[in-house]
């Protein structure tokens, strides 16, 4: 029985029915990772001993109880940016290279609540910035599809190691496409729930108004037991919304979009946008229009300045949450500093990469006396008028389908000497976060070359539900999830 | 948007950032590339419209005012670089007299 290629519910059938302990289940996702993790990367720590320590004690505990979670025995990984107790957690930075934090987020006790397994923590760009995962202070992660192609990022991390079957499932962080678009670069599934959705204590501060955590995994019924375990009110979060939470495994009964309405935005389909991706998403809209789905066009206006208004606001909120790190309460401290001043100064010049410094400055120089109105108060207004743009949309359909990115997976080293090209490929996903609203990611087709290309399909805010439904349908009505790497 | 090297040591300095000679060359290029992209934003017309902070509908989120457990001196001491006494050591601040 070849476990680590189960989807996370297959697996705790065969947990459950006692055909496998969760021993077995840790021994062979271990084995997994030490035969691809040379060539993929995916990990920056991995959690053997404590893993082991887990699985031992539910086994004893399996043996007289017959209480089943949801997470039982369910072997994750954690993106390296989600605090968890006693585990190391480095954002993929020098600053955190030794810290382990004192506590778990919210996400990780609810996980623990439900019994799962933590099998390590993966890598990211540093602090969650970039779209490729070779901004992290450890190495690039690689796309299991082909090794010379980025894994997309920030959680490049977790989409490679639930690609490379290194991990049965994993949660990711999404500022402005972060799970969606490496869930598209690896073919697998990504949703970035609604902002407040999920709580965010414990995710070490990218961009507050726009961070979320998400799940990642093999097949969209996956995605909904997981947001089942993480979505919901959280005191410790002042962000979180008090809003009821349904059991969103109730969506993916119907398998149909009928009486859905399914909007396509044409400025999404636009200079740019890879020929082989349109073919692909417009095909997938074929599909959804065959399963009862109305397909209309709609407008989103504001599309062309999205990115110029995120580049805005996220840089400009991550100068402020990343001005925590001075060398005194956690994280490094230069050694070669003389007075206070000076180890401030040294410390963020030895401990920050080159993107996460970029984008200090960029949010500081926009903060500045003289430059706030003109650049983040000018940003903070054009993002109502795109939130007011899917308002208007969401009056006239259930659902916006689009591309996640204008291209399949770009090679490794291809953007990262061109910040301003980087921040180009996040295109169609910045909007959903700056609109605050959900978000899938899931395969639709392959590239001539053999890379997978994703579908995002958007829905209202806290219309997980719906998007869920949509997405299993179109899942379970074409072979796409079927498809898996080979390792090479 | 140009961005000049010394606008750039200007901002390094409000950031509490050290920065080389050779990454002030770097962000004075690659800063004066993006705030370039940015101006796009400038013909925009945001006359009367309300900037977005936050997404939430909610407006003050208030809690009761009671002491509740947190974490051990110990524990939240465990990951400073240094730290005596019970308290976070810093560089001295204060001159002798």
């Amino acid at each position: 029985m070849v476990l680590h290629k189960l989807t996370l519910r297959e697996l705790q059938d065969k947990l459950t029915q006692g055909e496998v302990s969760a021993r077995e289940i840790v021994h062979a996702y271990y084995l997994r990772i030490s035969q691809v993790e040379p060539k993929i990367k995916a990990y920056i720590t991995q959690a053997v001993d404590s893993a082991r320590a887990q699985a031992e004690a539910l086994d004893q505990k399996l043996k007289n109880w017959r209480r089943t979670m949801p997470l039982m025995g369910m072997p994750l990984a954690i993106k390296d940016n989600i605090c968890t107790e006693g585990v190391l957690t480095t954002c993929a930075s020098r600053m955190l290279g030794t810290f382990v934090p004192p506590y778990d987020a919210t996400v990780i006790a609810r996980l623990r609540g439900q019994g799962y397994l933590l099998l390590g923590k993966t890598n990211l760009d540093e602090f969650a910035m970039g779209s490729s995962t070779e901004n992290s202070a450890f190495g690039p992660s690689r796309n299991p599809w082909n090794l010379g192609y980025v894994p997309g990022g920030s959680s490049g991390g977790s989409a490679a190691a639930v690609a490379a079957d290194e991990c049965v499932a994993a949660l990711g962080s999404d500022t402005g496409g972060s799970i969606r678009q490496p869930a598209a670069c690896c073919g697998v599934v990504g949703l970035k729930p609604t902002y407040g959705r999920v709580s965010r204590y414990g995710l070490v501060a990218f961009a507050s108004s726009l961070d979320q955590i998400g799940p990642i995994t093999k097949d969209v019924a996956d995605a909904a037991v997981l947001l089942n375990v993480i979505a919901g009110h959280d005191p410790q979060d002042s962000t979180s919304a008090d809003v009821s939470v349904p059991d969103y495994t109730r969506a993916l009964k119907k398998k149909d979009v009928k009486k859905l309405k399914i909007g396509v935005p044409r400025e999404y389909f636009a200079e740019g946008l890879d020929p082989e991706v349109e073919q692909a998403v417009r095909a997938a809209l074929d599909q959804l229009n065959e399963l009862g789905g109305e397909i209309i066009d709609v407008s989103l206006p504001m599309t062309g300045v999205a990115i110029a208004t995120y580049y805005v606001i996220a840089t400009a909120e991550a100068s402020s949450n990343l001005a925590r790190y001075d060398g005194v309460k956690y994280g490094l401290r230069s050694k070669q500093a003389k007075d206070l001043l000076e180890m401030y100064m040294k410390t963020r010049q030895e401990g920050f990469g080159p993107e996460v410094k970029r984008r200090i400055m960029l949010g500081t120089y926009t903060l500045s006396a003289g430059y706030y109105e003109a650049y983040y108060g000018k940003a903070q207004a054009v993002r109502t008028l795109i939130r007011r743009d899917f308002d208007a949309a969401f009056q006239e359909v259930d659902l916006i389908v689009t591309p996640v990115m204008p291209t399949p997976a770009f090679k490794l080293g291809e953007k990262i000497e061109d910040p301003l090209q980087m921040y180009l490929s996040d295109i169609y996903t910045i909007s959903v976060n700056l609109a605050g609203i959900p978000a899938i990611s899931l395969p639709c087709g392959f590239s001539k070359v053999g890379l997978p290309i994703g579908l995002q399909i958007l829905g209202r805010p806290f219309q997980e539900e719906t998007v869920l439904r949509a997405a299993y349908a179109y899942e379970q009505a074409t072979n796409w999830r079927t498809r898996r790497p080979t390792i090479r | 948007m140009q961005i000049g090297k010394e606008e750039i040591e200007h901002v390094a300095k409000l950031a509490r950032l050290e920065i080389s000679e050779a990454e002030r060359e770097a962000f004075s290029q690659q800063l004066s590339s993006i705030l370039t992209y940015m101006e796009k934003l400038k013909p925009v017309n945001t006359d009367e419209v309300e900037p977005t902070a936050t997404v939430l509908e909610q407006t003050n989120v208030f809690r009761e005012d009671k002491a509740r457990a947190c974490l051990p001196v110990e524990k939240a001491l465990a990951n400073a670089p240094e730290s005596e006494a019970g308290h976070f050591q810093v560089p001295r601040i204060l001159e002798d007299r």
